[in-house]
């Protein structure tokens, strides 16, 4: 009878670095921070995403993909659950994911400043968000609305290009 | 584990209700601003409509989801598909049709301003983890709808004479549809009772401070609240309205009810 080892948390991270986001394809689902815990208890592995945006339709093809991956690495006792207690924030991106995104054309969200009172930034300037490609800061805010859900589009008006921003959220 | 598990009958029953009427206001609204798609007045609003919208659909899924989980029945699906008018709870402002593009950003402008306020003073009153981390996550993206519709209702405001005569014709319109934003009922007072709903008149004049210094800067008039309003929407007495389109957004699902996506 073959003896198998019992998964480990790390091995099960590990895996789900492996799913790809459908629509950046240079992230995946843990570096985005949409996955938030793996737990292995009396051999069911529970595995934790909360949302990005709330009508992000990426998201179903994002469960089932972790569904997908789980069952071809032979993990077969598993639970994908969606959780709401913490909200989704860009500030969870590593850095190297957000190297990544610029690198890919897409200029990275900042870190958010919970800070400031909203109402009051509802007259101020948008924040200025460098070109992800020749870095100049003469960029201009186009739309707060973008191809996705998560991205705003802007114009760069010193390599003429237009370029999609991460939202900060 | 979810808290409701612990909790009493009448709570669970004030908490559906509660989620119940976040959910229908942003799905109606949701349907309408979706009508928009392929029709916007340049792509770039095509596109902020449709996100816009996206994002309504999105919350009321989540709170109906939660719902579900708490009654221990249905889906998301059965909230929105098979259930017939009278049993929707969301105000008449919602369910009136897109009208023109002022009329649509004179509605979401309203509406937007009144869910910013709602929802922050609810993050502070609700102890429900799920219902809270739900609430704290729609925040952000209704910070972005309150952002484009103001930005639009200036734009439209201080325009040209045209913008500016449909904006104003708009919110003439759409005056008496506001009242019901801030009327509360024995099942409100209840959930504020179980601190699941806040004491929404006490948010009007929080409300009224941004729209009439936002009508102001775009040279608008507000219109007088000393008129007739609306009500009734909530407790199933809808207008004219409602009906078709449910009958739009229902029909497919309720012809092949078994239908799966494959």
């Amino acid at each position: 009878m073959k003896k198998t080892e019992p998964i480990s948390k790390k091995t099960i991270w590990s895996w789900l670095e492996e799913v790809i986001d459908p629509e950046i394809p240079v992230l995946n689902v843990v570096e985005m921070g949409i996955v938030r815990d793996v737990d292995i208890q009396d051999g069911v592995t529970t595995v934790k995403i909360t949302p990005t945006y709330s009508g992000c339709p990426a998201m179903n093809a994002i469960e089932m993909e972790i569904h997908k991956k789980l069952k071809e690495k032979g993990v077969h006792n598993f639970k994908v659950l969606t959780d709401f207690k913490e909200s989704w924030t860009t500030d969870w991106m590593t850095d190297y994911a957000r190297k990544k995104l610029k690198d890919y054309g897409i200029a990275p969200p900042e870190d958010t400043d919970d800070n400031e009172d909203f109402l009051t930034t509802l007259k101020g300037s948008q924040k200025i968000v460098p070109c992800p490609y020749c870095d100049s800061i003469e960029t201009e805010l186009q739309s707060e609305f973008g191809s996705t859900a998560c991205k705003s589009q802007y114009y760069c008006n010193a390599c003429e290009q237009p370029f999609e921003h991460f939202k900060c959220i | 584990m979810s808290t409701f598990d612990t909790i009493p009958q009448t709570e669970k029953e004030a908490l559906v209700e509660t989620l119940l009427r976040l959910a229908d206001d942003r799905l109606i609204h949701g349907h309408r601003l979706s009508e928009w798609t392929g029709h916007g007045p340049e792509l770039e609003e095509d596109l902020a409509l449709a996100n816009v919208a996206l994002d309504m659909i999105g919350h009321a899924a989540s709170l109906y989801s939660y719902a579900a989980e708490i009654e221990g029945k249905n889906d998301e699906d059965y909230y929105a598909y098979f259930r017939d008018d009278i049993d929707f709870k969301n105000i008449a402002l919602l369910e009136l049709p897109r009208g023109d593009f002022s009329f649509t950003i004179a509605r979401q402008f309203i509406f937007s301003a009144y869910s910013y306020f709602l929802y922050t003073d609810l993050i502070n009153t609700v102890d429900d983890e799920q219902f809270k981390g739900m609430l704290q996550k729609h925040l952000k993206e209704i910070k972005y709808h309150l952002r484009h519709s103001r930005e639009w209702v200036l734009r439209l405001g201080d325009g040209t004479e045209e913008s500016h005569k449909r904006i104003q014709d708009a919110f003439d319109e759409i005056w008496m549809y506001t009242g019901e934003l801030f009327d509360m009922d024995e099942a409100d007072e209840a959930a504020v009772k179980h601190n699941l709903f806040s004491d929404v008149k006490s948010l009007k004049p929080k409300w009224k401070k941004i729209i009439d210094e936002t009508l102001e800067e775009a040279t608008l008039k507000v219109p007088d609240d000393e008129q007739y309003m609306f009500s009734g929407a909530r407790q199933g007495r809808h207008t004219e309205h409602l009906g078709p389109l449910l009958a739009q957004m229902q029909f497919l699902r309720r012809s092949y009810p078994d239908a799966e996506w494959k």
